[in-house]
């Protein structure tokens, strides 16, 4: 990614778009800050938060028309926050001191004349950046109108102590300035830049254009260089105090372009009220009326106004935030990530902080469907691994265990190509995926026996393996090619039959990467072909709540499907809230459970919590997992092929990751030997070592991810070569040996038909034996 | 970078199985992602069979290739 890609990806996420009031505040003043320092009675933090942006926050903060209350969201649900008066309430307080940062003195000096609330703005923004400022004033009284303001709304001493504060700047004034067009020649020649406030010029002398005030001036001074105007705020209400002060700014910020020689115009589409981009989410906000302030005169109390400051929505967007428990875990929105990840791929040296976020995502998709943008984190997370894969930088505990897992499923142990044993021909090709199998390899074994019953033309073959979509996960292109290239090569072999994968996961590894192949869910398959005599509703305390695997996000036909084999079964079930197109994931999508297993688990658990009753999906994992996190879960095949065997399918425990293992052997043996009458696959040697592994150290080796062939190895080693420890008073002995990318450990026992296993545990490291 | 502690008491309590004698703490050079790093560890000095513990195993060397990954 180059910083062009960056920052077009960053502008797709708008969290950090600032919120409706704040674009509509002709001074953009921070309004959503202030409420929050508001409700938080933290009056100075208040204070400073208007000064940023407010020239004169003790005399605007009294009079501001608050023209951003016209697009407070908070409208929607209640009347608009009364900006206004919490910034009355917060002036009220008194002024925290504060010393305003100043650039450097310049030469150039700069006159303003009139001296309402446009000059004045002018002024100190000039002031501020430098400039050697002169208000030159008509009356005899600088502040002119504001002084006609009443007493109890604008006091007098407020005006005097914020004008002090451009004395303290070093602004020069004047007053009883003749205001006629000789002195404004001269003025023009002694400064470098005149400013005309005409929200404070109400005399003009003698107009010689006759035209009326203020068009005459305007007239009279275009197209003459070194003269600036405003305040007039036409595009505002004309009488708005802050559009008044703003068009101060503006000019001031014109003037300083002008005289540093630069564009006037460049990167000022955010100086003037815009529309945020902002989204936020109005669906839970519940209806709630301004505050009406018991003395309307002295406006709020400090308590009525925190109660108002509370109405404010702190408008934000983080809707992927919302429901994706992995975005939330590190603490920010993806448009942070999305930088992090670059910079992540840019460092050279130094530790790279966003390894695990990149690899934690699910890639389920769920982002990109709640974001008013669309924007899709998967993409991200995805193209990062790739590169850093491609750059030999993936940490290699990231996926290994699951790649490990997949070359299980693609070796011999468990892969198999076969067409329909009867005929040797193949029109259709069930492709069950390594999970499934893992799981419940009996249901694979009925299924495929009924398809070959219903389906015509007795020609279905059969397709055992992984459908490589770890790989894919891992971004791990290479060895993802590889893989899916021999199984389409298999494929092209049977003659391109029509491919029926049971698993949600295998459906869009196929239909992504296989374009040319005629790809048909078994769902949809079932259903048009019918559905065996043993298909049963189950008997349940409740109807169970379905749950759409992540990989079936876009797919609406298959979400009908499996409802309508739900009714056609005549069990009655409940819809989850995030359903279909924004269905969660269970936690094992994108190999977060590999990278991550802690946040998997919340993830598991979080969907799990989305609905008390049983959970009833079409996905082996997601049952799985949810078995794991102690929910109650069923796959559709319990109801359509239920096990005799199975008393209580939704309560089944979750298989281990050995015995998963020893299931995808099972099942190619048993097809092997049943239907095609071949002998089974060769065992290793070690594989006869038998093993006495109680419940808590199973439990162990799971959490560990040892597999018992990991603990047969090691044993088999240790007992061949010899070399192994013995502890003198346990008599258990401890051996070691390294398989793949890791160094197991086993304390055993040797007892009557085999080894006890104590312990097991692995670490990465390899031990070079010699020392220095 | 890892706990010179490496060794606790109850390592050496194990023996070589096949040179029958007990183990000895001494330095191990141990090596993972090109990196290489010189620890004190419990190991046989005959044959040199190094012991690293579940502690071991599971806090320090753990650390300290998760620091390396993220290198
Ligand atoms: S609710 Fe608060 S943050 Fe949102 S627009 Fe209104 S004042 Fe601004
Ligand atoms: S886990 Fe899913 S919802 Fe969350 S960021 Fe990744 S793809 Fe998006
Ligand atoms: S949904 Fe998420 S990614 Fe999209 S704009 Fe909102 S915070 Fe950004
Ligand atoms: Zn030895």
């Amino acid at each position: 990614m180059d910083q062009k890609a960056l920052r077009l990806l960053e502008s797709r996420c708008i969290q950090e778009e600032p919120p409706a009031c704040q674009c509509a505040c002709p001074l953009h003043v921070d309004v959503r800050t202030f409420s929050r320092c508001m409700v938080q009675g933290l009056w100075e933090e208040a204070w400073k938060t208007l000064k940023k942006t407010m020239p004169f926050p003790g005399i605007l903060g009294r009079i501001c028309d608050a023209p951003c209350r016209d697009v407070c969201r908070r409208k929607e649900a209640g009347d608009a926050v009364e900006i206004g008066l919490l910034e009355r309430a917060c002036v009220h307080t008194p002024a925290p001191v504060q010393r305003m940062p100043v650039l450097p003195r310049k030469r150039q000096r700069v006159a303003a004349v009139g001296s309402a609330l446009s000059s004045l703005t002018a002024a100190w923004d000039l002031a501020r950046k430098g400039y050697n400022v002169t208000l030159l004033e008509p009356s005899d009284r600088m502040g002119v109108y504001l002084f006609e303001i009443p007493d109890e709304v604008l006091p007098r001493s407020v005006i005097e102590t914020e004008m002090e504060a451009l004395f303290v700047l070093g602004v020069e004034t004047v007053c009883r300035f003749s205001l006629d067009w000789d002195a404004l020649e001269e003025i023009r020649r002694r400064f470098d830049a005149v400013y005309l406030g005409l929200d404070g010029l109400t005399f003009w002398g003698e107009c010689d254009t006759g035209e009326p005030w203020p068009d005459a001036a305007l007239t009279r001074i275009s197209g003459l260089e070194g003269f600036f105007t405003g305040g007039l705020a036409l595009e505002g209400n004309s009488f708005s105090p802050v559009w008044r002060s703003a068009e101060g700014r503006w000019a001031a910020t014109t003037i300083d372009r002008c005289l540093q020689g630069v564009s006037r115009t460049a990167g000022r589409e955010k100086d003037r009220p815009y529309s945020s981009r902002l989204y936020t989410a109005m669906d839970d906000v519940s209806v709630l009326p301004a505050i009406t302030p018991q003395d309307s005169v002295a406006g709020y109390t400090e308590n009525e106004a925190v109660q108002e400051a509370g109405r404010c929505l702190q408008c934000e967007c983080l809707e992927c935030v919302k429901v994706c428990p992995y975005l939330k875990h590190f603490g920010g929105y993806p448009r942070k990530y999305a930088r992090e990840i670059y910079n992540n791929d840019s460092i050279v040296m130094g530790s790279h902080k966003a390894n695990r976020l990149i690899n934690s995502c699910s890639l389920c998709g769920l982002c990109e469907v709640v974001c008013p943008e669309n924007f899709a984190m998967q993409t991200l997370c995805l193209k990062a691994r790739q590169d850093m894969v491609g750059k030999k930088r993936m940490p290699p505990s990231a996926h290994e265990f699951a790649l490990m897992d997949m070359q299980f499923s693609n070796s011999d142990r468990f892969a198999m190509t076969r067409p329909d044993p009867e005929t040797g021909i193949a029109s259709h090709l069930f492709f069950p995926g390594c999970q499934l199998c893992a799981s419940a390899p009996e249901q694979v074994r009925d299924v495929y026996a009924h398809l070959r019953r219903v389906l015509p033309l007795k020609s279905v073959g059969i397709m055992l393996g992984c459908c490589n979509a770890p790989a894919f996960w891992a971004g791990d292109d290479a060895l993802f090619q590889k893989e899916f290239s021999a199984l389409k090569e298999q494929w092209t072999a049977l003659g391109c039959p029509q491919i029926i994968p049971a698993c949600a996961t295998c459906y869009q590894m196929f239909k992504c990467h296989l374009p040319e192949a005629d790809v048909i869910s078994l769902w949809q398959v079932l259903e048009g072909a019918g559905l065996p005599a043993g298909a049963l509703p189950l008997k349940l305390s409740a109807p169970p709540a379905i749950h759409d695997p992540c990989t079936t996000r876009h797919e609406p036909e298959i979400h009908d499907s499996v409802r309508r084999l739900l009714n056609r079964l005549e069990q009655p079930f409940e819809e989850l809230k995030g359903n279909r197109s924004h269905t969660a994931c269970c936690g094992f999508g994108g190999l977060m459970q590999n990278a991550n297993p802690e946040l998997a688990g919340s993830v598991v658990r979080h969907l799990a919590h989305q609905h008390p009753a049983d959970y009833v999906t079409y996905c082996a994992m997601c049952r799985d997992n949810l078995a794991a996190s102690g929910k109650r879960a069923l796959h559709l095949l319990d109801m359509i092929f239920p096990s005799p065997d199975e008393a209580d399918p939704a309560g089944r425990r979750r298989p281990g990751w050995s015995q998963r293992r020893e299931n995808r052997s099972w099942l190619k043996n048993i097809l092997q030997q049943t239907l095609w009458k071949e002998s089974p696959e060769n065992m290793e040697p070690y594989e006869n070592i038998a093993l006495s592994v109680s419940p808590e150290v199973q439990q162990i080796l799971e959490n560990r991810r040892i597999l018992i062939s990991d603990i047969q190895r090691v044993i088999y080693h240790a007992e061949d070569s010899g070399q192994k420890l013995c502890h003198p008073d346990t008599g258990h002995f401890k051996a070691a040996f390294r398989l793949y990318n890791a160094t197991f450990w086993v304390e055993y026992s040797i007892s009557e038909n085999g080894f006890t296993i104590h312990n097991a545990y692995s670490h990465r490291m390899e031990i070079l034996r010699k020392g220095p | 970078m890892m706990n010179p502690k490496g060794t606790q008491p109850e390592d050496l309590v194990w023996e070589c199985q096949a040179c029958h004698v007990n183990l000895v703490e001494g330095p191990v050079t141990l090596m993972y992602m090109g990196n290489r790093i010189t620890v004190d560890l419990p190991q046989c000095p005959r044959c040199g069979f190094v012991l690293v513990s579940e502690a071991v195993a599971l806090g320090k060397m753990a650390e300290v290739e998760q620091a390396l990954e993220d290198k």
